[in-house]
């Protein structure tokens, strides 16, 4: 493999100097496949210095040669730019295969109608895929990662309560409209006395045991103009989605939490809190951040994750 | 000095320049060379009709996950088959070996079939042994360097020939094929045909038995499975020896009659058993690590011996009871227990091939938000079902739920499912249900698949479990 070959059979060569008379070094060259293949990296090193970016010059570096990349950057301008990562990544993100089946699919998405998508399993699970990212960069960090909400701040998405309604056009309306969700506060209206009876009532709408002479004195504010509740909630408090207020007859509670307390003083307590502070919570509008197709999607993601309507 | 001083710890690669020879040992490896070469260079060019999918016979299509052999579609889910092909491969080796020695080493490694190839190249270009020894030594000249650059150059043609061809099997070849000399196949089929260019030029035609001796891991470990009743390539050393030692033929050794009554053995050192083995080693010493049971050394021997008349099998296989003149067992506890292992394996793969199931399911439940409580009180929890069609038919599925009494299943619009042929689907299902206790936590039951057209599909059944809160948790 090398070729320390001796002079004479069993002599080890030396580096060929004698200090002191005597003193001699042993020369033990490196093995020639060892030799050559460095030299092969030291070319390989001269030929990438002057095809790649390489070596800094003052305040810049030298670019390379015949390395050039044409991308569209964000606000859609061809870019020519010398060889780098982060162009190839962006090229790839352009014109790769991947990139090109997925524009032409979300292309098929754009043209098809609503109802053709629900009720194509290929095409939901492509919008569900995508809009989940969307979902996580846009809505998540008020509606959570699952749609889930937060109890008193953000409704919940996954469950089937829709306060400005569940259809595939009101879901779209609301992302691309949004919404100011009102509901007065009531402190200067009602008295500590009103405000128990009031609770009473609207947590007897859903099923809780509640003290029935209370209960009959909070109906009478919630149905008269003494109260006027019944203008957003109705009667029957079902509640009314052109004004996004609440069924108060059924299970959910999207802002006093109602099913995490323990007994129906806590529950009172929670219901009056938010009769007497009001709500104002606004959800934003998308049109104009995110593309149509991107709110289609989008609104394809919440209608399913709850089941719809 | 010393005598670690006095010894060097590299090697230098003694040239070796095989010569060629004719036989049955030889017949029997151009045939098997030619046979393996066939198949690994025509095979994907072989086309199949298939209903869906590409109509090469052999595609390992990458991109799709998907393993095309014939017939089989091999789908990421069968990947374990990979594992158990695997195993097999490595009994067969240890069983073949316990038996018959390095018989893959001698007629099936592709070591050995392209060094045979390099060789034949080497052979027709600058001539045989003595030749291609005589060119080395003289000046360089014209001649010289032409028939070195010849050989070189088709060497690199072999080895391009050879990367290509493996990089043909991950695409579909006539299309690769094209994509590739015009500059626009992947980056990965030109990585992966010139890095085989460089070691089939490199291991073939330059390292050759190095790789055999220093690098190859099986020839290292390959003596744990042999014993005395091994199959070896061994030297017959009382025939050939006697009790005076081998001799040249001379005038006064010339018939085995003289030689007999001489003390001389049969063998007549003619050397050709050296010059044939493409390892440089003489097998007269014995059983060696270098040897990989090529059996060239016989056919060499028995040319020799025909024409002298005198008998073949001078140099044959045989096994170190046998050579000793005790009987030699096939059959032992070790090679009937590698094959009964080697059956077992290859029977368990066999059924898992042939058992394949046309219809996947798996179950993943949505985990954020756990579960929601719905607006009539009940709790509803989300799945998303992954469903992969194996068969090269579209199934019409119907997907229901089962082992949970009272809760209602919704998939939105998707109740009838059409799959199309061998691909996957993942589809969101919603399962609402009133517990009946109180009882907190995690209730399982069945997601079931039925297919609504028969297609030798079964229904399909895939574990779920339900998360129940209870009524105080909200």
């Amino acid at each position: 493999m090398n070729d320390t070959k001796a002079k004479s059979p069993g002599a080890v060569q030396t580096t060929g100097h004698a200090w002191d008379g005597d003193i001699q070094e042993f020369n033990n060259p490196l093995p020639n496949w060892w030799l050559w293949a460095f030299y092969a990296t030291v070319l390989f090193a001269l030929i990438y210095w002057v095809l790649y970016p390489a070596w800094p010059v003052g305040g810049t570096f030298t670019k390379g040669v015949m390395n050039h990349i044409t991308f569209v950057d964000s606000d859609g301008k061809e870019m020519t730019t010398h060889w780098n990562t982060r162009a190839l990544l962006l090229k790839d993100l352009q014109d790769g295969k991947e990139a090109r089946l997925s524009r032409e699919y979300m292309a098929k998405v754009a043209a098809a109608s609503y109802s053709d998508i629900l009720g194509d399993a290929e095409m939901m699970a492509f919008s569900r895929s995508v809009a989940k990212g969307l979902f996580g960069d846009n809505c998540a960090p008020c509606h959570g990662s699952g749609g889930q909400g937060v109890i008193g701040l953000f409704p919940n998405l996954a469950d089937d309560a829709w306060l400005w309604g569940g259809s595939i056009e009101d879901i779209q309306n609301t992302i691309s409209q949004g919404h100011l969700g009102f509901m007065p506060a009531f402190r200067e209206t009602f008295d500590d006395q009103q405000l128990d009876d009031l609770a009473s009532y609207v947590l007897g709408l859903s099923g809780n045991k509640v003290d029935e002479t209370a209960s009959a004195r909070g109906k009478i504010l919630f149905q008269t103009d003494a109260g006027g509740c019944y203008y957003c909630h109705t009667k029957a408090g079902t509640g009314l989605k052109s004004q996004g207020a609440a069924d108060l007859t059924d299970q959910i509670w999207t802002l006093a939490d109602v099913n995490g307390a323990a007994d129906l003083e806590t529950r009172k307590e929670r219901v009056e809190k938010v009769i007497s502070s009001g709500v104002q919570r606004q959800m934003p509008r998308w049109s104009g951040r995110l593309s149509p197709t991107q709110i289609k999607l989008l609104t394809v993601y919440v209608h399913e994750l709850g089941g719809g309507q | 000095m010393t005598d670690a001083a006095t010894q060097s710890l590299y090697q230098a690669r003694i040239p070796i320049y095989p010569r060629s020879v004719k036989g049955r040992f030889r017949n029997l490896k151009w045939g098997i060379l030619a046979l393996a070469y066939g198949v690994y260079f025509l095979l994907p060019w072989l086309r199949w009709e298939r209903t869906v999918g590409p109509d090469q016979a052999v595609l390992f299509d990458i991109a799709a996950r998907k393993f095309y052999l014939f017939g089989l579609v091999v789908h990421a889910q069968d990947l374990f088959w990979l594992a158990g092909f695997l195993v097999i491969a490595a009994l067969l080796l240890f069983f073949v070996t316990g038996i018959a020695g390095r018989v893959f080493c001698g007629y099936f490694c592709f070591q050995t079939l392209w060094t045979d190839l390099y060789l034949l190249i080497e052979r027709l270009v600058q001539g045989d042994r003595v030749a291609r020894i005589r060119l080395d030594h003289a000046p360089w000249t014209v001649n010289k360097l032409l028939r070195k650059v010849a050989t070189h150059a088709l060497w690199l043609l072999a080895a391009f020939w050879t990367g290509l061809t493996f990089a043909l099997y991950w695409d579909n070849a006539p299309h690769l094929l094209g994509e590739w000399f015009i500059g626009r196949a992947p980056f990965a089929a030109y990585a992966t045909t010139l890095f085989l260019t460089a070691t089939t030029y490199v291991m073939a035609g330059l390292a050759r038995e190095q790789v055999c001796t220093y690098m190859c891991p099986y020839a290292r470990f390959q003596s744990v499975m042999f014993d005395a009743d091994t199959r070896i390539v061994a030297y017959d050393v009382a025939r050939g020896e006697s009790s005076q030692g081998r001799h040249k033929v001379t005038r006064d050794l010339k018939t085995q009659a003289q030689r007999r009554e001489r003390g001389v053995g049969d063998c007549i050192d003619c050397g050709y058993c050296v010059q044939v083995c493409p390892t440089g080693i003489d097998i007269r010493n014995g059983l060696q690590v270098q040897c990989i049971s090529c059996a060239l050394c016989i056919d060499a021997c028995d040319t020799i011996m025909k024409s002298l008349g005198w008998g073949k099998s001078l140099v044959r296989y045989t096994s170190e009871k046998q050579a000793a003149g005790e009987i030699s067992r096939i059959w032992k506890p070790k090679t009937l227990a590698y094959g009964l292992v080697l059956l077992a394996a290859t029977a368990a793969l066999g059924w898992s091939v042939s058992h394949q199931t046309p219809l996947e399911m798996s179950v993943v439940q949505l985990r954020q938000p756990l579960f929601v409580r719905l607006s009539d009180g009940r709790i509803q929890n989300s799945y998303e079902l992954h469903l992969e069609n194996k068969t090269d038919k579209p199934l019409a599925l119907a997907i229901m739920m089962r082992g949970l009494a009272g809760a209602e299943l919704d998939l939105g619009r998707l109740a009838a499912l059409e799959l199309p042929p061998q691909r996957g689907l993942r589809v969101m299902a919603r399962v609402r249900w009133r517990s009946n206790s109180d009882v907190k936590g995690s209730r399982g039951f069945y997601f079931d698949v039925v297919p609504q057209r028969h297609h030798g599909v079964g229904m399909l059944s895939a574990p779920a479990t339900f998360y129940n809160p209870g009524q105080e948790d909200g």
